[in-house]
């Protein structure tokens, strides 16, 4: 089934790891029956990334797999995958896998003379046999150069180990430390050439990231970026929509606002679908009421919507929108609505992209609020928030999901000034105003741009009442 | 697996000649996997040395991984040959074909280390 020695000019075959994304960066997967190096600091996540490739290739892909430890033990191992959902014991149980601990103490070894590594080589081999395996996993091989002192034989026998590995058809992941300057500590990566995968975690402004490199991937093209990803309770997921671009389709389909008289302002019709909507304006002035009228609307129509919230609980968001008039609870109910409140703070911006992409993959929402997407502020420097926003909206517009963002602004006179760095990439602008006028205070809006369509110039005045918006 | 034992171990006790305690008698593991060549310079080793040093008190398990897989997985033998000495305590282990009679003796603390 496996052929592991085929002529270099054929497209190698693949061994998909049902890893999140991971397919789309690396042209399918893994290099079929061969190994792979896995590199990263302590904590970057390698034992888990090697732990799902096995896991997804016995319950995805019928590949039964070995996992050779030499750190932790199976009880640990067991436990720490048990947060992610990974059934172990189960997999065990029904002849599957085989997870081998094998403990490497350094102060009771001493070396004299030539030695081999048939020891790891014959119980390799019989939990190879023993699940009839087409995964294994060693992790992390490297501890032998604590142990053994001649790292000479040692080369050899990894060499030996590895060319045996490919001889045996196997798809293997190999994990190694990274280390000062240089890909691993012990520059394995001399030795397993065929594909190196690097991991990064790191903390910028004491927030921290996930990152994923394919280093090298001899015979296939693939992704040369650095790739956020996420560890979450559904494992890991890698995010591949750097690359996206302008090329999606656009849609003449119009959606409404929710709002009559403003899609009267809206060339009669309400928004493009697929498009993205801005909504800004100073604290107060309706722009969460507008996003609430609009999803409200969509839910009415059947369609399913995501909201984002980065400031208030969606509790509160429903009870403040009933005091209008707007019933959400109803949709949440029925699931066609559904709220994802979480703090700016908790996650870099990289994580929040990754989480966000996770979250309307799943959903398949065609419309999605994000209020307020100036939180995204606090958290970077303005650049990175509007690289994030670029890639979100790429992806929001391949998957021709309509958005409406809303923006806060500090009033007075310079709140355009403010949006200049996001507004280019919007299609439809629309700015919410207080006008203070004779001892009262009026709302107001009115439409900066609105891309593709005849809109109106006006500022209207609008109420917030009982039954929602009304524009004057 | 063969053993090779050189006194009469009755009551766990070396009955040997100068009727010392407990902690002079040895038990050694020796791992070998097959009849390679490195594994026969290993077995010739550790028996010149034990019948050298260790005359009437010791006690040699010459163990072929290749056949007793489980006893190896249990004693984690990765690197072959490999000695371990179970008693007296402390376990130690020697990694190689033990041709080096210097390192083979402090390694069993029967000299003083050479280091």
């Amino acid at each position: 089934m496996i052929d592991s020695i085929g002529p270099k000019h054929i497209a190698l075959p693949k061994a998909p790891t049902g890893i999140a994304g991971f397919n789309e960066i690396s042209g399918g997967g893994l290099p079929k029956g061969r190994p792979t190096l896995v590199c990263g600091s302590a904590g970057s996540g390698k034992t888990l990334f090697a732990l799902e490739f096995l896991v997804r290739g016995i319950t995805e892909f019928d590949e039964p797999g070995v996992f050779l430890a030499f750190e932790e033990t199976r009880e640990e191992l067991s436990q720490n995958s048990a947060s992610l959902g990974f059934p172990l014991q189960n997999l065990i149980d029904q002849n599957k896998l085989v997870v081998d601990h094998i403990s490497i103490d350094r102060v009771d070894i001493e070396q004299s003379g030539d030695y081999d590594l048939d020891g790891l080589f014959i119980r390799l081999d019989y939990a190879i046999q023993k699940v009839n395996a087409k995964r294994v996993v060693l992790d992390t091989l490297e501890v032998l150069f604590a142990v053994l002192d001649d790292t000479q034989i040692l080369r050899g026998e990894l060499r030996r180990l590895f060319r045996w590995l490919k001889d045996k058809g196997v798809t293997a992941i190999i994990t190694a430390e990274r280390g000062d300057g240089t890909l691993t500590r012990h520059g394995i990566e001399e030795y397993v050439s065929d594909c190196v995968i690097l991991l990064d975690h790191r903390i910028e402004n004491q927030l921290s990231t996930r990152r994923m490199r394919i280093v090298k991937y001899r015979g296939t093209p693939h992704g040369s970026d650095e790739y956020p990803f996420l560890i979450d309770e559904s494992g890991f997921s890698v995010l591949p929509i750097s690359s996206i671009g302008l090329d999606y389709k656009v849609s003449e389909e119009r959606v409404s606002s929710g709002i009559s008289r403003l899609d009267d302002m809206l060339g009669g019709r309400g928004f493009f679908r697929g498009s993205t909507i801005l909504v800004s304006g100073p604290t107060g002035t309706g722009k969460s009421t507008i996003a609430a009228q609009f999803v409200h609307a969509a839910c009415l129509r059947g369609e399913r919507c995501l909201y984002f919230s980065f400031e208030e609980p969606a509790g509160q968001i429903i009870r403040n929108m009933r005091s209008v008039g707007i019933d959400l609870r109803p949709w949440v109910d029925a699931d066609s609505l559904r709220f994802k409140t979480v703090r700016p703070t908790m996650y870099s911006l990289e994580m929040h992209l990754a989480k966000l992409h996770n979250d309307i993959a799943d959903f398949d929402p065609q419309i999605v609020v994000m209020d307020p997407i100036t939180s995204f502020d606090i958290i970077g420097t303005a650049s990175a928030s509007r690289a994030l926003l670029t890639r979100l909206i790429d992806f929001l517009k391949m998957r021709e999901t309509t958005a409406l963002l809303t923006s806060l602004t500090h009033g007075g006179e310079t709140a355009e000034i403010s949006e200049v760095n996001v507004s280019s990439m919007m299609d439809t602008w629309l700015l919410v105003r207080n006008i203070e006028s004779n001892g009262e205070r009026n709302r107001a809006i009115y439409i900066v741009k609105s891309r593709g369509m005849a809109h109106s110039s006006q500022v209207s005045e609008f109420n917030i009442t009982s039954q929602g918006i009304q524009l004057v | 697996m063969l053993v090779e034992k050189e006194t009469d171990n009755t009551n766990g006790l070396p009955a040997n000649a100068l009727g010392q305690l407990d902690e002079n008698y040895y038990v050694l593991q020796l791992y070998i996997a097959g009849h390679s060549l490195r594994s026969i310079q290993a077995i010739a080793s550790v028996r010149s040395i034990c019948e050298e040093y260790l005359l009437g008190r010791y006690e040699l398990q010459i163990i072929d991984i290749y056949q007793q897989t489980k006893l190896a997985e249990h004693e984690h033998v990765v690197a072959v040959p490999a000695l371990i000495k179970k008693r007296p305590l402390p376990q130690r282990r020697m990694v190689g074909d033990l041709t080096d009679q210097g390192k083979m003796l402090s390694g069993l603390d029967l000299i003083a280390s050479t280091d």
